[in-house]
């Protein structure tokens, strides 16, 4: 069965390559309907796959470079991309990204890159996974409220309204996002991809995990309009972060493109699926994904203080993030197929008429 | 609007403490950094070029890893287009609006 294994001629370790499309068509399904790079799963993946942690991040951001410019082509087709707001927010994700990469180089070098990623990892995940489910309760208590008093919920109504607060700075100069709706001081998205591109050098994903909830949650854009929006800078800060790593000696090119085979059709899949799904449906299937993840990292963090479990949790988090990816690419691709489906239906039927 | 210019203030304050982190990465410390080789012996054909690349210059390297990465996605998207369009999926426009 030596064919299934391919050698990375950089890093030396052969690689079961088929687990590699696959993961690829996963990540591409679940990265394009969410608007992120997956590197939340990839990482680990590549990880679990066998690849070194400094390879495995390195080698996830050059593939998520080729995967976010195939879904933001898409998601720009449908109008869901924000260039003005991407634009703006650019330069503090790409000054972000170069600090937070340095970081860790440093943290390489002083031998706590795995620990410190994966303690960030879950303080992170802990609180988005908080934020959206706070926000679809909150949402919910609002409809339940405005049915008990005889009217119905706006369809724009969202729970959480943070983006309210932060539209209050008037601090100049002030923009107008024509396609996301909002005027808001420049400053807000500003900081917004700073801190998001930081977080995304250290964790070494595009920073779509984060960088979607904050364009919702803090700039205050419509659900569709974040995920093609985020996927615009995934894409910039996905080609930036591959130039870093590679010109670090950090990216296995080979797997990278083996994962573009499979993540070229799932990013097609996932994008296309945001036509045919609600705004808050993505939010909840958003919020699942953060907890499965987040329960996969902390099989994999334990073993640093339980060692004699390793082989345990290790087996618990392949399984973990095989099955988070293979229900929510499950669910989003029978969503689509629905959809496309109906749509051809129709069309059929209206040409018939 | 005072509350506000806490919050603002509170932020700044967070942002400064995080900086003396951020200078002492990009500092380096005092460690040497970490250098990967890759070993060429077991490699051969186009593998070997690559790895002899990744050996000789990171510049040349990561110049062709950026090339090839965009090129690469930009096929597959359009292959996928032609598929897509090929099974009469509207791929221009999309219905639902709200958040």
């Amino acid at each position: 069965m030596d064919w299934l294994y391919v050698l990375m001629p950089i890093s030396g370790v052969s690689i079961f390559w088929p687990g590699l499309i696959i993961l690829g068509i996963g990540v591409g399904i679940i990265g394009g309907f969410f608007g992120m790079g997956g590197a939340w799963m990839v990482t680990p993946g590549l990880n679990i796959l066998g690849f070194p942690m400094a390879f495995a991040i390195g080698t996830d951001i050059a593939h998520m470079a080729g995967k976010s410019l195939i879904s933001t082509l898409r998601h720009g087709k449908f109008g869901n991309v924000d260039y003005k707001l991407g634009m703006i927010m650019l330069v503090g994700t790409v000054v972000g990204f170069e600090v937070g990469a340095q970081m860790i180089m440093w943290l390489e070098r002083i031998g706590q890159v795995n620990i410190v990623v994966r303690w960030m990892y879950i303080i992170l995940l802990a609180l988005i996974a908080w934020m959206v489910f706070a926000d679809v309760a909150k949402r919910r208590r609002k409809e339940k409220e405005a049915l008990a008093s005889g009217g119905e919920l706006d369809k724009l109504a969202t729970g959480l309204e943070w983006h309210k607060t932060f539209h209050k700075i008037k601090i100049p100069p002030m923009v107008h996002l024509e396609v996301a709706g909002i005027y808001c001081s420049a400053w807000v998205p500003i900081f917004v991809s700073f801190l998001t591109g930081w977080l995304a050098g250290i964790l070494g994903i595009g920073g779509g995990l984060i960088r979607m909830p904050s364009l919702i949650y803090i700039v205050g854009c419509p659900t569709h309009v974040a995920v093609g929006t985020d996927l615009f800078e995934v894409m910039i800060s996905g080609l930036y972060g591959a130039a870093t790593y590679t010109y670090k000696g950090r990216v296995e090119l080979i797997a990278a493109l083996i994962m573009l085979v499979g993540a070229a059709v799932g990013a097609q899949v996932g994008a296309v699926a945001t036509k045919y799904i609600k705004g808050y449906g993505i939010r909840v299937a958003f919020g699942c994904a953060v907890i499965g993840c987040l329960i996969s990292v902390v099989f994999k963090l334990i073993p640093q203080y339980v060692p004699e479990i390793k082989r345990t949790c290790d087996v618990l988090a392949t399984w973990f993030v095989l099955g988070v990816v293979t229900i929510l690419s499950l669910y989003i691709a029978v969503n689509m197929f629905k959809g496309a489906a109906a749509e051809v239906r129709a069309k059929k039927a209206s040409m018939g008429k | 609007m005072r509350k506000l210019w806490t919050k603002v203030l509170g932020l700044g304050t967070f942002i400064s403490l995080l900086l003396p982190a951020m200078a002492l990465a990009a500092g380096g410390g005092g460690a040497a950094p970490v250098v990967i080789v890759s070993d060429t012996r077991k490699l051969g054909g186009a593998f070997a070029w690559w790895a002899n690349l990744y050996n000789e210059s990171h510049v040349y390297f990561t110049i062709a890893t950026i090339i090839i990465i965009p090129v690469v996605g930009c096929l597959f998207g359009f292959l996928a287009d032609v598929v897509m369009a090929h099974i009469g999926i509207d791929l221009e426009h999309r219905d639902l609006a709200e958040h």
